[in-house]
């Protein structure tokens, strides 16, 4: 069995609760941390870690603790980026209804190390039930002393809000998640300056995971350097990978980074393999932004070495042969999934989510998504192919934030990887134009 | 910011709900009270089950901020109901995973059965359906959402259940 960091209790009946978590060690990280260590001490344990940003950037949670200024005489903020949105993506949902004071408990060493006094969770509003779990969560931990004034008569003091979201993919970019925690429209903003100098009401401000988090007590607990050994090369420690689509066991699993892809996908211990009678067509391993491979390209590099669970190996061979960890979105294709409906699908989920503020990818995500229904629906041109590889190129790059990068990559794969099948549907406009029709090498089905 | 037990508003919160909404504020520094609109609209929403011109107004009023500043939140969230919905507003989730899962068959199934389309309310005005994106359950799809419920692995045999459960 691998190593669990995050998952080792979470299915101990009354996990939920205070008392239960308390009694499977929950809370001696904030003990540890408050009467033993000093601020600095914490992110240098983080540092050494090597934890990196498991909301898809992979940017190493220390190193961005560093940036953080530290005026005189202006509160400093950690804010929690809980605003989980990405399609195939739903490890941060799992793990906070299920054990919400493992996040507590992350948030209050992490803001200490930080020296935030008011700190903020922001949850996607879809997860009001999880606003209650995590408000239950915080009174009892506020009870016990753990939070509040004075916690644990070190002097230290936290205040924890969870702040519920209205329903918006964007509030996941964390300036975006910053200007709709102070109340307004999610629009991204510019950066510089990043939100280290200038974040939640213009003071220096941290935005993190659910899932970077829930790290630092175990990173406490047992050292940086322990966490640093799981793991492999600069991908340390474990990830959570929300696995779903055409699989035996979809779930949410907890891997030690470095697991081989096929491992993950046919071994009984995680997927269990793709559904019975039914073979892999194409995988998307980090949420739909990150570039789909077909079968030949995911378990195998282009150099025919094995494929890993780590951010190095999944992105080996660039955007032409490889793709990215991203949030851990393992979403799996058998051969009856429509490559052209599933991209279409991608590209209204894409349009509909961008906020409108750069014109590339408020205009561009609309013309992808309306070519790629005309070709699902038996009305492309070959022209439209590459029309919409011209587009997705146009988007990539040229916005405030990252959203157009996410919604030009999912296009761009999908034509650079499975062209003949947008092909076929120009050309057996009939066929195509079925629901559920399905190109298949020479042999078309349905 | 206003006195927000004195309001010259036809519309008010329940005294309750008052109560709750004075908590939100307090939550934030001080000048920092527009950071409780999200969670205020979602009390609001709670007690009058979509946000009209007037509930705006009243929620910009106990905020101190423009009404207009309500406006353009309201509207820019998709969880904000800017028109009357049903008692029950059932939110189907249509995005890929959920859709690889059979979530369109079901969805048509509950089109039917519902005898309504996307962003209809049935004429008993029962059930409003909406259709949203990812609600970050893909491994349990096909996937919908009433109010803070998620309703998990649907079949047509499951929608038949929930919805007479709600019926009665």
């Amino acid at each position: 069995m691998a190593k669990k960091i995050l998952t080792e209790h979470i299915n101990v009946p009354g996990i939920e609760t205070f008392d239960v978590y308390r009694q499977h060690g929950g809370y001696a990280a904030v003990e540890k941390a408050l009467k033993t260590m000093t601020p600095d001490e914490v992110v240098e344990e983080a540092k050494k870690s090597g934890v990196r940003g498991r909301g898809g950037a992979g940017f190493p949670m220390g190193m961005k603790w560093g940036f953080l200024a530290k005026p005189e005489g202006i509160p400093r903020y950690l804010v929690c980026n809980a605003d989980e949105s990405e399609p195939g993506t739903f490890k941060d949902h799992h793990l906070m209804r299920s054990i919400p004071h493992l996040l507590i408990e992350g948030m209050i060493v992490s803001s200490f190390a930080l020296g935030a006094h008011k700190s903020f969770i922001y949850v996607r509003g879809e997860l009001l039930y999880v606003v209650r779990i995590l408000e239950q969560a915080i009174a009892e931990a506020t009870a016990k002393g753990f939070l509040g004034k004075n916690i644990l008569g070190t002097g230290y003091d936290l205040e924890l809000v969870v702040q519920p979201g209205g329903g918006a993919y964007i509030c996941g970019e964390e300036t975006a998640l910053l200007e709709s925690l102070e109340g307004k429209r999610g629009n991204p903003r510019n950066k510089p300056p990043f939100p280290a100098v200038k974040g939640l009401y213009q003071s220096p401000t941290v935005v993190n995971n659910v899932e970077s988090i829930a790290n630092m007590p175990w990173i406490i607990n047992n050292g940086g350097d322990a966490y640093a050994a799981i793991g492999i090369g600069r991908s340390t420690g474990t990830k959570l990978i929300s696995a779903s689509g055409h699989i035996r066991k979809p779930g949410v699993y907890e891997i030690e980074l470095g697991v081989s892809v096929d491992e993950f996908l046919n071994s009984d211990e995680y997927c269990g393999g793709v559904r019975d009678g039914h073979y892999l067509k194409a995988l998307v391993a980090g949420g739909s932004s990150v570039p789909i491979l077909p079968a030949h390209l995911i378990t195998k590099t282009a150099n025919g070495e094995d494929r890993l669970m780590s951010y190095e190996s999944l992105s080996d061979g660039g955007f032409a042969t490889g793709t990215m960890l991203g949030s851990g979105g393992f979403i799996v294709f058998d051969e009856t999934a429509c490559i052209v409906r599933n991209t279409w699908n991608f590209a209204r989920f894409y349009h509909h989510e961008s906020c409108g503020q750069c014109s590339p990818c408020r205009e561009g995500t609309g013309w992808m998504e309306k070519v790629l229904h005309r070709i699902e629906h038996g009305h492309g041109s070959m022209h439209d192919i590459d029309l919409l590889v011209d587009i997705s190129k146009k988007i990539e790059g040229n916005t405030i934030c990252p959203l157009g990068d996410a919604a030009a990559w999912p296009v761009a794969s999908a034509i650079r990887h499975f062209r003949d099948e947008f092909v076929w549907h120009i050309t057996n406009p009939q066929e195509a134009s079925r629901p559920g029709a399905v190109y298949m090498g020479d042999l078309a089905v349905a | 910011m206003a006195d927000i037990t004195e309001t010259s508003n036809v519309v008010a919160f329940t005294p309750e709900r008052l109560e709750k909404v004075k908590e939100v504020i307090a939550r934030y520094p001080e000048g920092r009270q527009k950071s409780a609109l999200l969670p205020v609209l979602h009390i609001a929403q709670e007690q009058w089950g979509w946000l009209s011109n007037e509930v705006m107004d009243y929620v910009a009023d106990i905020l101190s901020i423009k009404p207009v500043e309500v406006y353009e939140v309201a509207t820019f969230y998709t969880m904000y109901h800017l028109d009357p919905v049903g008692k029950h507003v059932i939110e189907y989730c249509r995005t890929g995973p959920c859709c690889l899962m059979g979530g369109e068959d079901v969805y048509g199934y509950l089109k039917q059965k519902l005898g309504i389309d996307a962003g209809e309310t049935t004429p008993d005005g029962n059930f409003t359906l909406k259709e949203v994106e990812c609600l970050a359950a893909c491994g349990w799809g096909p996937v919908f959402q009433i109010r803070e419920k998620y309703y998990m692995n649907l079949t047509n045999e499951r929608v038949d259940e929930i919805i007479a459960d709600l019926s009665r």
